[in-house]
């Protein structure tokens, strides 16, 4: 099962620069762990303490997952999975 | 009455319109909120003219003092009529990937702008203002960001008149930028409409945005409270544009383009109810009008063309 993965420009030392990768996952915990296989060390970017690191934002087609159970949030097969630092608007 | 002492005055009070061409069925209605009816243009005049007014009153700002503001254009816009015509000076610190309208009308209401760099984002312009904000203690920074006084606008004003316009709401859609909209006005209908629907659509740029050095380097605006919330899209270019262009093309709305984004999150939330057979009344905020993204090159050519014009700007 295959879900398309956005990294974000200061993430991607993590993947050799690739601004997308494929993950696998069921759940979004799922797919961080299949991430920090291939991808050593960015796990420990995302997650502080158990939870979202609080400058980070995860979309799942586009929804916050902060609002669809966190890293609890369910996977499907094609979902598109988007990263992004929290930064100002306004 | 519509008669008033001076363009203060004329604030809030805009017009709620239903959007029957763009609403899915005749049980599931999109209305829109036009806060390009405010005096100069954005729904921001409501969280300037607050801020100002609250600092007044705190005795923060007297006559001749300097207001300092990091802002992407519409709140500097905002801050810089209001300050004009209470005696104030105004110094906005802005990205300067932002609309050459935005400097130009910030210019002629007699604004001095400090550019911050475009990457980072508004980000960068935070930073650079309290830096400034700390090299003139003498100076009052509003800081939309963090002053109850921009959500308290909406409280007030902004969820009390839609409301009392659309009794029958289900659904309140904003942008997503300092949050003050969403929490005012989210935190009001809450109070009143049990099971509203609070949608946030935030804007997502191109990578420049981005380009912190490190995540830790974040920001959350001190204001933002996600208990109001419902639920939060991530819009980009193309999704905003087409819906920019959806808005006039059908509904006859000229609106900016952190509109469509915020159209777009409606749309999802109107096709949702419909599916389910709901029945529905969302509401949404028409944040300014398209005049000052002309030149972004957004209502020309196709859209493609329109999403790689609009690579590397804040367009909302």
């Amino acid at each position: 099962m295959a879900i398309e993965v956005r990294i974000p420009t200061i993430l991607r030392t993590y993947t050799g620069g690739a601004k997308t990768v494929d993950g696998a996952g069921d759940t979004l915990e799922g797919l961080f762990v299949d991430l920090d296989g291939k991808h050593p060390g960015l796990r420990d970017r995302l997650i502080k303490d158990g939870a979202l690191h609080r400058f980070v934002n995860v979309y799942v087609n586009d929804e916050d997952v902060r609002f669809t159970g966190a890293l609890e949030t369910t996977l499907n097969d094609g979902d598109s999975v988007t990263i992004l630092p929290a930064v100002a608007g306004g | 009455m519509a008669r008033y002492d001076s363009l203060l005055g004329a604030l809030g009070d805009t017009p709620l319109v239903g959007l029957p061409r763009l609403s899915p069925s005749p049980d599931v209605r999109l209305w829109a909120k036009l806060e390009d009816r405010n005096p100069t243009g954005s729904v921001k005049d409501r969280a300037a003219i607050y801020m100002i007014e609250a600092a007044e009153r705190e005795g923060l700002l007297r006559p001749g003092c300097t207001i300092l503001e990091p802002t992407s254009g519409n709140t500097g816009i905002s801050l810089a009529m209001a300050a004009k015509l209470r005696g104030y000076r105004l110094v906005c610190v802005m990205p300067e990937n932002t609309s050459i309208e935005r400097k130009q009308l910030l210019t002629m209401f007699g604004a001095e702008i400090i550019p911050s760099p475009a990457a980072g984002g508004s980000n960068q312009a935070v930073a650079m203002a309290k830096q400034i904000a700390e090299d003139h203690p003498d100076w009052v920074m509003l800081y939309q960001y963090g002053n109850p006084a921009n959500a308290q606008a909406h409280y007030e004003t902004t969820g009390p008149e839609i409301l009392r316009d659309l009794p029958s709401i289900t659904h309140f859609v904003a942008g997503l930028g300092t949050t003050g909209t969403l929490m005012g006005t989210g935190r009001f209908l809450r109070e009143k409409v049990p099971d509203i629907q609070v949608v946030a659509a935030e804007p997502r740029y191109g990578e420049l945005v981005y380009g912190l050095r490190n995540i830790d380097e974040g920001f959350v605006p001190e204001l933002y409270d996600a208990s109001v919330l419902t639920t939060r899209f991530s819009v980009g270019p193309r999704d905003a544009l087409l819906r920019t262009r959806q808005l006039i093309e059908v509904e006859g709305i000229f609106a900016g383009i952190s509109t469509g984004a915020i159209l777009h999150a409606a749309l999802a939330a109107a096709g949702k109810a419909a599916k389910a057979g709901e029945k529905a009344d969302i509401a949404f905020i028409v944040a300014d009008g398209g005049w000052k993204y002309l030149s972004t090159g957004a209502y020309a050519g196709t859209l493609a063309e329109a999403e790689a014009a609009l690579e590397g700007q804040l367009w909302a």
